[in-house]
């Protein structure tokens, strides 16, 4: 141990604390996950792996992988293109557009969904319009990727914005006197000064999408095989007391959520070594 | 190439950067910005380099205007303060970053790439790290690569902003005359932004003195030392300190303050002196001459060179002198000490300037 005595709190202290977050993390984290994948398998695979192979099981998750397909590579590119903005230029209402990204985040995504509603649903602001020409937003699939993009934007933004703020203009004012055009400075300079940052926000995105239940739940109409998500399906089993099957989707669920936080964890570990190779000198 | 600048203004909301700046550049010049923070000159080479742009005024090299020609179409080096290296690259991606987005038609090939950036690495004498990343190199090995990065573009102009700040003063000696030595051999127009004197003077054949946004005197380092074009210069270039005086009959007198007059002409009233610490000898004396003591020396102290000075305080400035030759022994702290001015800058109120003469020759100098 390389502790200073002086600093160091008296060890008692430090086991106690220790141990009551690690006591917390187990009971409020570790345990109701460890709970879904018994309960799943409680009456065997056998049972689970049939409410798996249900076709509005089959149905639900082939609708959320559809949604996070379309949602994550426009927050990709509209999280990207926000920080970049930010970042990297210089315009009246950067403060307001760098609050706004983060208003999914302080706003409850029941509001997020029921917004589209009023907007959208037949008694909406556009719903007259929209009838008229017999297109079908709330309770459909635009209305789940409307939902989805919302409540999902800030995470690549998130992500990325620091760090390209950290980096400053500068290796982009370089690029530039060095003959590169505008699109070659961001292939070439920003984007893989970000790359991992980047790819950590787009998992956590996904993973996001994926589990979205809040503002999904309020445009999606829970058609069963028509609008309804993963998430939403698990409620739905649960509410009809199916529940090796409601636990068999959410076991699902949460593995898909587990292998996000290990890729993330695997990116950190990975870019962590890779900048601390540096000599540590710059100034 | 030649680079003329012409009435150049910029402001910063309500603060002038640049207010009216011109001066022009010789083919093949190494010319020095000089100035302390503040006063305009990163600005300045920021506009050059078609980072920033200007309310006023032109900018034109070898001839051709540069308004609205954008940074990357400019073909200039820039060597930046904390030199900007590509972080993610190695060195040798770094260096031959400015051949890779060229246009394809005059984009060389690989083999002809990595002998240009090898040959580049070699002229800075750093050929052994080109599969380093910047963040595994030294300060002064980054420094390196950042000028082999902008020469790789065989620029028409080459800006070096502050290149020296980030280096300990151990190198930065080497360094500079090692630039100085690549400069004579390419012969590239090359203009150097820093608030060090020592710097610009070593390196510079002409050093442009920005005061508060305005080029006040452009001129090969001696001619800054020897007729300094404005007060600011004279206190700004060599250490001097500025004392005030009056001048009665073309001498010029420091009321109360222990010093011997000067032969200045100028027409009569207030004066200010700018005194260079080598032109100032202070004769120890073994007691004070009869009543108060006209001055004490408050502490000595060694130059770098090894030389002894006396540092005094006289009238709230303080004073750096030589010690007259015989009285060393005698100089310590606190030692009553007679003053001898060999020359000053004196500029009158009314914005004449003359070099000062002492009445008579001491016998010591």
């Amino acid at each position: 141990m390389s502790e200073r005595p002086g600093i160091a709190d008296p060890a008692w202290v430090r086991a106690l604390l220790a141990g009551a977050a690690l006591l917390v993390g187990l009971l409020l984290l570790a345990l109701p996950l460890a709970v879904v994948f018994a309960e799943a398998l409680r009456r065997g695979w056998g049972v689970a792996t049939a409410a798996l192979a249900d076709p509005d099981t089959l149905s639900a998750i082939r609708l959320t992988l559809l949604v996070a397909a379309i949602t994550v590579p426009v927050n990709l590119v509209g999280g990207l293109a926000a920080a970049w903005c930010i970042a990297k230029h210089d315009f009246p209402g950067r403060r307001l557009l760098t609050t706004l990204i983060e208003l999914p985040f302080s706003v409850s995504p029941v509001i997020s969904g029921l917004v589209f509603v009023l907007l959208f649903g037949l008694q909406g602001w556009f719903g007259p319009w929209l009838q008229a020409r017999d297109i079908q937003i709330v309770f459909a699939l635009p209305g789940l990727v409307l939902a989805t993009l919302f409540v999902t934007f800030p995470f690549v933004a998130r992500t990325v914005l620091p760090l390209m703020q950290e980096q400053g203009r500068t290796e982009e004012e370089a690029a530039a006197t060095l003959g590169a055009s505008g699109w070659q400075v961001f292939r070439r300079v920003t984007l893989p000064n970000v790359q991992w940052a980047l790819l950590s926000g787009v998992l956590l995105c996904n993973a996001r999408a994926m589990g979205e239940f809040g503002a999904v739940s309020v445009v999606s109409g829970h058609i069963r095989g028509q609008t309804n998500t993963v998430p939403l399906h698990v409620e739905i089993l649960y509410n009809e007391y199916q529940f090796a099957g409601a636990f068999a989707v959410a076991a699902l669920l949460a593995l898909l959520g587990l292998a996000t936080l290990a890729a993330k964890t695997a990116l950190e570990r990975l870019t962590g070594r890779r900048l601390g190779e540096g000599t540590g000198d710059a100034a | 190439m030649t680079v003329t600048v012409t009435g150049l203004v910029r402001r910063f909301g309500a603060a002038t950067a640049l207010d009216g700046v011109s001066f022009a550049l010789a083919e093949g010049e190494f010319a020095a910005l000089l100035g302390p923070s503040g006063s305009g000159k990163s600005t300045l080479l920021r506009i050059l380099a078609g980072l920033e742009g200007s309310e006023a005024g032109e900018v034109r090299i070898a001839g051709r205007s540069m308004a609205g020609v954008p940074a990357r179409a400019r073909n200039i080096g820039v060597v930046f303060q904390n030199y900007a290296l590509f972080r993610h690259m190695t060195i040798f991606e770094n260096v031959a970053f400015g051949l890779r987005v060229r246009p394809r038609a005059a984009r060389p090939d690989r083999a002809e790439t990595a002998r240009r950036v090898r040959e580049l690495l070699q002229l800075v004498q750093i050929p052994e790290l080109e599969r380093r990343y910047p963040d595994q190199v030294s300060g002064g090995q980054r420094q390196r690569v950042a000028l082999a990065r902008a020469l790789a573009i065989e620029p028409h102009l080459l800006l070096l902003d502050e290149p020296f700040g980030a280096l300990d003063a151990l190198v930065r000696r080497d360094v500079r005359r090692w630039l100085r030595g690549l400069h004579d051999r390419l012969g590239l127009t090359t203009l150097l932004v820093t608030h060090d004197q020592e710097e610009a003077m070593e390196l510079a054949d002409r050093v442009a003195v920005m005061e508060r946004g305005r080029v006040v005197q452009f001129d090969p380092p001696a001619a800054l030392l020897a007729a300094p074009a404005t007060p600011f210069v004279a206190g700004f270039i060599g250490h001097a300190a500025r004392l005030e005086g009056e001048v009665r009959a073309g001498v010029l007198r420091f009321g109360s303050l222990p010093l011997p007059p000067l032969r200045a002409a100028l027409p009569d009233g207030p004066a200010t002196a700018f005194l260079r610490p080598g032109a100032v000898v202070a004769e120890a004396l073994a007691e004070a001459p009869g009543g108060a003591p006209p001055a004490a020396i408050e502490l000595l102290r060694v130059t770098a060179e090894g030389e002894r000075r006396a540092v005094l305080t006289l009238g709230g400035v303080t004073l750096e002198a030589r010690l007259a030759p015989g009285s060393e022994a005698r100089a310590a702290r606190g030692a009553p000490c007679r003053l001898h001015i060999a020359g000053a800058q004196v500029f009158g109120a009314g914005g004449g300037r003359a070099e000062a003469r002492p009445l008579r020759a001491a016998p010591v100098l």
